[in-house]
């Protein structure tokens, strides 16, 4: 959900940091996106082409790295990626699990070409 | 071709107000609660109720965001207390941002609760932090009790998970242990409370819970 204002404020932070950094061209941003974020990765690539066209950002590659939740099961120890077996421990069957996995979405970094390149 | 390390939270347009409004309202020693549920969960009963026993010894104020109409809000302003009505014209949740542009409408220095009853919606509403000190999630039994799986992040949020409607928990073969147990192995820290608005079971200890972070 809400991937406009999202792609917004990707594209105004990127803006400012290459600026900030007197950067001639953004060659490609890096985003990571947590396990339990809503964020839809394909409304992101679509928002941002429509929305740097003309800008210092035309033309950047846009990377979002989706982190999997994981579940921990307390009993055995076994730690897996989440799957559609639900809160349950694929290797136990135990239900006494810990899903590790957070709503975290940031920028990480930027692979730019400078003035001096 | 070099890189320059960002690490900034995308969000940070609402993070920076979230963190504003908490402070302010921390000066101000204003509680701020953001009940958050499905539609027709019963997040107006529960509050309703809470404020009932809680106003004689607090000063109370509701902000009740809808997409349309001021339904909530005469049920509200009939208790005496001040309410103010956030139209989020059609969306689907509530920002920082809304909560500031509220918030002159009431005098901080004469309360201590402000109840925001979030847009009834399981997704949206958890993204977003609005400068509140507690979430609170309400699940309602005849919704089911596979939500939490279903809706991770309201889950993993909230710091407290209120179950309306218990006493019928036997007519929709209700399992609490199986929502108990999801909301803890995504939440460890979550506090879980059963409560039938109707009759006040289980509200009073919602409301010691609510005493414990009063400012």
């Amino acid at each position: 959900m809400h991937e406009l204002p999202v792609t917004q404020s990707i594209i105004n932070i990127c803006t400012e940091e290459a600026e900030k950094n007197g950067v001639t061209k953004v060659e490609k941003i890096n985003i990571v996106v947590g396990a339990l974020s809503d964020i839809v990765p394909d409304s992101i690539y679509m928002y941002f082409e429509l929305l740097v066209k003309g800008t210092i950002l035309e033309g950047t590659i846009l990377n979002i790295k989706k982190i999997k939740a994981r579940i921990l099961c307390k009993d055995c120890g076994f730690e897996e990626e989440l799957s559609k077996r639900g809160f349950k421990c694929s290797s136990c069957n135990s239900e006494n699990v810990k899903i590790l996995g957070s709503s975290q979405l940031y920028i990480e970094d930027m692979e730019v070409t400078d003035e001096r390149d | 071709m070099r890189e320059i390390k960002v690490v900034r939270q995308i969000m940070e347009w609402n993070e920076d107000c979230h963190n504003e409004l908490h402070n302010e309202l921390n000066d101000k020693k204003v509680l701020m609660l953001n009940v958050m549920g499905s539609p027709g969960g019963g997040k107006t009963t529960l509050i309703t109720r809470l404020i009932e026993k809680l106003k004689d010894k607090n000063k109370i104020g509701v902000i009740e965001a809808d997409l349309a109409g001021i339904i909530d809000a005469e049920k509200m302003a009939a208790m005496n207390i001040p309410v103010v009505q956030l139209d989020t014209a059609g969306a689907c949740h509530i920002e920082a941002m809304s909560i500031k542009n509220i918030l002159p409408e009431f005098n901080l220095e004469a309360l201590d609760i402000i109840f925001v009853e979030n847009i009834g919606n399981l997704v949206c509403p958890a993204e977003f932090n609005i400068g509140e000190d507690l979430k609170i999630a309400i699940l309602s039994i005849p919704e089911g009790d596979d939500k939490v799986e279903k809706y991770p992040l309201m889950f993993a949020k909230a710091n407290a998970l209120v179950l309306t409607k218990h006493d019928l928990v036997q007519y929709f073969k209700f399992d609490v242990n199986r929502v108990i147990k999801n909301a803890k192995a995504l939440n460890e820290d979550i506090e879980i409370f059963m409560v039938n608005s109707e009759t006040g079971e289980g509200i009073l200890e919602v409301v010691s819970y609510l005493n414990k972070y009063l400012k």
